[in-house]
């Protein structure tokens, strides 16, 4: 293998660790906010629910954004093709991601009712919106969405918002949201007490069955749909140049990785332990949470992997594809970046560490009224 | 309006509503740092008061820069995407690493800041407030080595094969020297906002004869670190200026109308009104030598005028032509060796053949009025140049007056004596994000026609989606954004009139027992 080879190799499976650390990171807040009207009745509830978040999102929503930045460093032509496309769904998720910092902090900023009210649903829906879409995105990347480049690689592109949510992408779309709902309700087992507790922990059984039907629905189905192959040969270390390669339509071949390579099934295995330990140990508090944070390290590796090495397949123009041989940066780029990576990543995980260990141990109500100025 | 007009003012209003609350941060950040440090070193709890009650007005205005800074992260994507295909593989590196280095150690110390009073010694929660102090200025370093790039790109060349530029040599492209001069520039301009809103919110309770030791002590900080920033911000200024005349000759010579080569040094306008259509500035008043010796700092290189820069366009656009030919021969024969080094030969004017691609698509027949057309749009808007940079300069050096009068009160012990002072820094509150937004039009709007200077029109670098969804986007944040910030000036305001006795939790017995070892 050549060292661009290898660089691409590694870049691919690092924007799936960033996927997979904002999914669990960003996931258990987002979910945190999908449950609050339902776990939280007075307002006192409400903010002992939001202040399980409150000094830890915004750094957790740094995954998102790292997210993004990263796949502009490194797979430029994936995230132009993909937001661009994407339009209005991005749109969507902006919107209700903007209204998290501003519902967070502003929200018991004032005593009136209807202001907090108006709060409470904004976050509700800055996490169930882009919950949802992030699911939705994915299906389409199976699916394929309407795309292709002219000789100088403008895309063009006839993907609206209404061809995106269709019924495959909106299974995926809940397969997202009961995976975040799961895991929002297994932290606020972990970090609340009394009544917001005993209503979080009903929720875990409910919420991990319908992921584990809905994910098994979705491989289901994902079998009969049309898949793409690479056909003949594909320099791995050539030039990012999408237009260089024939593709081929074959139904049932977004199987075909998991077929030559068995041990792939341990991803799908991992999701469901993952989803059966939630359950099993939320008595164990702890534990649950780190089960349930197996469930999207489950759930994003086995998508994928089986879309490898597809980034973001085109309908229209299967030739065009972006994959993960020929949407890359440059070599140059890839290896400074790595370096980048190499020396921040775990510095950024020694301090999040830190953090989370200094606000250990769940929110009580004597916390929000002794501190009932400067909590959320 | 078309998808190029409706991206660029989506980018616009997006960028200039971010802008507002980030140079705030920037400010506000440091100097909770310096209070807190009195407060740890001293002792003394009017001091931590000081740095609570100021933390509230940050975190609610900090709020809104996260907010806002979601949409800039994403938007080179859904708006830009040709420019994201184009440049990502230089552009989308300082992004990341702005993400990895700097964002994430802000947004994490952030909520140890608010919330881990109880949790932390006095000394490990100065460490959290400035580490997000340190992570909110690396995050202004990265943005601004991203923006530097687009003024000066440098270290990157563009790749036949891939059709985009690419990473040559990175430390080029982090020490560029626009970068640099940029990113002291604008922190300075953020200290400075920082420094304004806490002398004028001081100088309002002392008018009203409320909470007086506390709004002295906030003053005599504001003061000192303001005057410092003051004066850098209009020595480093001068060091953008000077950056500035090196590669963006178009930017110099529009800021000061000069239409035609003055012989060196050149003279400074410090009045006229520039007119478009006899490219004349009527009722020039000038100071000798002064831009010349901004510009190149040395009083015989002649700073080039407008008409003179056009001409220069003209013959890069028909150089630029020849390699968009040769790039045109080369797509059809790919491996033909002399193609490509006729190729490069040509390159580095490529940039402004494609200006041509706003007149016609088939830029190879264009016309030699149609190149002179082309070669007239690399003139920027002059008069909004010309008066944006003015104003930003005039109230740059009212800060230094403003701020030498109150380090000097200040000194004295004499904050509090006249009410004129006091008056006009509470008057002076707007001008800082009036000067900033001023200072970003002459940076960005200034650049135009390019995205990236002499590489990509900015026409080019849009995405190929529907005029109708970008409308929509730029109504829906347009109105969003304009809700928010509602929100945002409300609670301001409210916590402002409340004042620190009333918001700041007064310290519990309990806690004090807790974290505060007894003498």
């Amino acid at each position: 293998m050549s060292e661009y080879e290898i660089l691409r190799l590694i870049w691919w499976a690092l924007i799936g660790i960033l996927l997979i650390g904002f999914a669990i990171m960003d996931g258990f807040d987002l979910g945190t906010a999908a449950l609050l009207p339902f776990v939280a009745r007075s307002d006192i509830e409400r903010r002992i629910t939001i202040n399980t978040v409150a000094p830890v999102w915004e750094g957790n929503q740094v995954w998102f954004i790292l997210g993004g930045g990263a796949i502009f460093a490194a797979w430029p032509a994936l995230y132009a093709a993909s937001f661009s496309g994407f339009y209005l769904a991005m749109f969507l998720v902006l919107a209700t991601l903007i209204l998290r910092p501003v519902g967070f902090k502003y929200r018991s900023k004032m005593e009136a009712p209807l202001w907090r009210t108006f709060w409470d649903y904004a976050l509700f829906s800055g996490g169930i919106v882009p919950a949802l879409v992030f699911g939705v995105a994915f299906g389409n990347l199976f699916e394929g969405v309407p795309y292709g480049f002219d000789s100088d690689l403008r895309m063009h592109s006839t993907i609206t918002l209404l061809s995106l949510l269709n019924p495959f992408a909106l299974l995926t779309g809940l397969v997202s949201l009961s995976m975040i709902v799961l895991h929002g309700a297994v932290w606020l087992n972990l970090k609340t007490d009394s009544a917001v507790k005993a209503r979080a922990s009903a929720v875990i059984p409910y919420a991990a069955l319908t992921y584990a039907v809905l994910f098994a629905l979705a491989g289901w189905w994902l079998a009969h749909l049309p898949a793409l192959q690479i056909v003949g040969s594909i320099a791995h270390d050539g030039p990012s140049n999408p237009l260089n390669k024939t593709v081929a339509v074959v139904t049932g071949g977004w199987f075909a990785n998991v077929a030559a390579h068995p041990a792939l099934w341990l991803t799908v295995a991992v999701a469901y332990l993952g989803t059966l330990g939630a359950v099993l140990l939320r008595h164990r508090p702890g534990l649950a949470f780190i089960a349930s944070a197996l469930v999207p390290f489950g759930t994003i590796t086995t998508a994928g992997t089986a879309l490898f090495p597809f980034l973001l397949p085109s309908s229209n123009n299967p030739n065009h594809s972006l994959t993960v041989w020929d949407a890359s940066s440059s070599r140059l780029t890839l290896a400074i970046m790595l370096g980048c990576v190499a020396i921040f990543l775990p510095i950024i995980i020694a301090y999040t560490s830190w953090a989370y260990r200094i606000m250990r141990g769940p929110v009580k109500a004597s916390d929000i009224t002794a501190n009932s100025k400067s909590a959320y | 309006m078309d998808i190029v007009d409706l991206s660029r003012l989506q980018f616009a209003v997006t960028a200039l509503y971010h802008f507002i609350f980030v140079p705030l941060t920037l400010g506000l950040s440091i100097l909770l740092g310096i209070m807190e440090t009195v407060f740890v070193m001293t002792g003394r709890p009017i001091w931590r008061e000081m740095v609570k009650f100021w933390g509230i007005l940050f975190g609610i205005n900090f709020a809104m820069g996260v907010a806002t800074g979601i949409t800039m992260e994403f938007q080179f994507g859904t708006n830009w995407a040709y420019y994201s295909h184009y440049v990502g593989d230089v552009f989308g590196a300082p992004l990341a690493i702005e993400g990895l280095m700097a964002f994430f150690m802000e947004a994490t110390f952030v909520g140890l800041f608010f919330f881990a009073w109880d949790r932390l010694s006095r000394v490990q929660h100065l460490i959290a407030t400035w580490t997000l102090a340190i992570g909110t200025n690396f995050s202004a370093l990265w943005i601004l080595i991203a923006n530097g790039w687009m003024q000066y790109p440098v270290g990157a060349r563009f790749n036949v094969d891939t059709m985009r530029m690419e990473t040559t040599d990175f430390m080029d492209i982090l020490f560029n020297p626009v970068a640099e001069a940029k990113f002291v520039h604008t922190i300075s301009a953020g200290y400075v906002t920082g420094s304004v809103f806490v002398l004028a919110i001081s100088a309002y309770y002392l008018l009203r004869g409320r909470h007086i030791e506390f709004a002295k002590r906030s003053m005599t900080v504001a003061a000192s670190f303001g005057l410092a920033s003051a004066l850098s911000v209009v020595v480093l200024g001068d060091e953008s200026g000077y950056t500035a005349g090196h590669n963006q000759k178009m930017k110099i010579a529009a800021i000061e109308a000069m239409w035609h080569t003055e012989p060196a040094p050149a003279s400074f306008t410090v009045f006229g009104l520039p007119d478009l259509q006899t490219r004349t500035t009527r009722y020039e008043v000038s100071v000798p030598w002064v831009l010349g010796l901004i510009a190149t700092r040395s009083v015989n290189t002649p700073v080039p005028g407008i008409i003179e820069l056009v001409d220069e366009a003209r013959t890069r656009i028909a150089n630029g032509l020849v390699a968009y030919e040769t790039l045109v021969a080369i797509k059809a024969s790919p491996h033909d060796s002399g193609l490509r080094d006729k190729f490069d030969a040509h390159v580095a004017d490529l940039g402004y053949a494609l200006l041509l691609k706003n007149i016609r698509p088939d830029i190879e027949h264009a016309t030699p009025a149609q190149i002179q057309e082309a070669a007239n749009s690399t003139i920027p808007n002059v008069p909004v140049l010309f008066w944006s940079f003015r104003f930003m300069v005039a109230i740059g050096f009212w800060f230094i007056a403003l701020f030498t009068v109150a380090f000097w009160l200040s000194a004295k012990r004499q904050l509090d004596r006249y009410r004129w002072f006091l008056g006009a820094a509470l008057l002076s509150l707007p001008l800082p994000w009036i000067a900033i937004d001023l200072g970003w039009i002459v940076a960005e709007y200034g650049r135009q026609p390019w995205v990236i200077e002499g590489v990509l029109p900015t026409a080019l670098g849009v995405s190929s989606t529907d005029a109708g969804n970008v409308l929509f986007s730029l109504l829906g944040f347009a109105l969003f954004y304009t809700a928010l910030l509602v929100a945002d000036l409300y609670l301001l305001i409210k916590y402002i009139r409340l004042g620190p006795d009333d918001t700041v939790e007064a310290n519990p017995r309990r806690r004090l027992a807790m974290v505060e070892p007894r003498p």
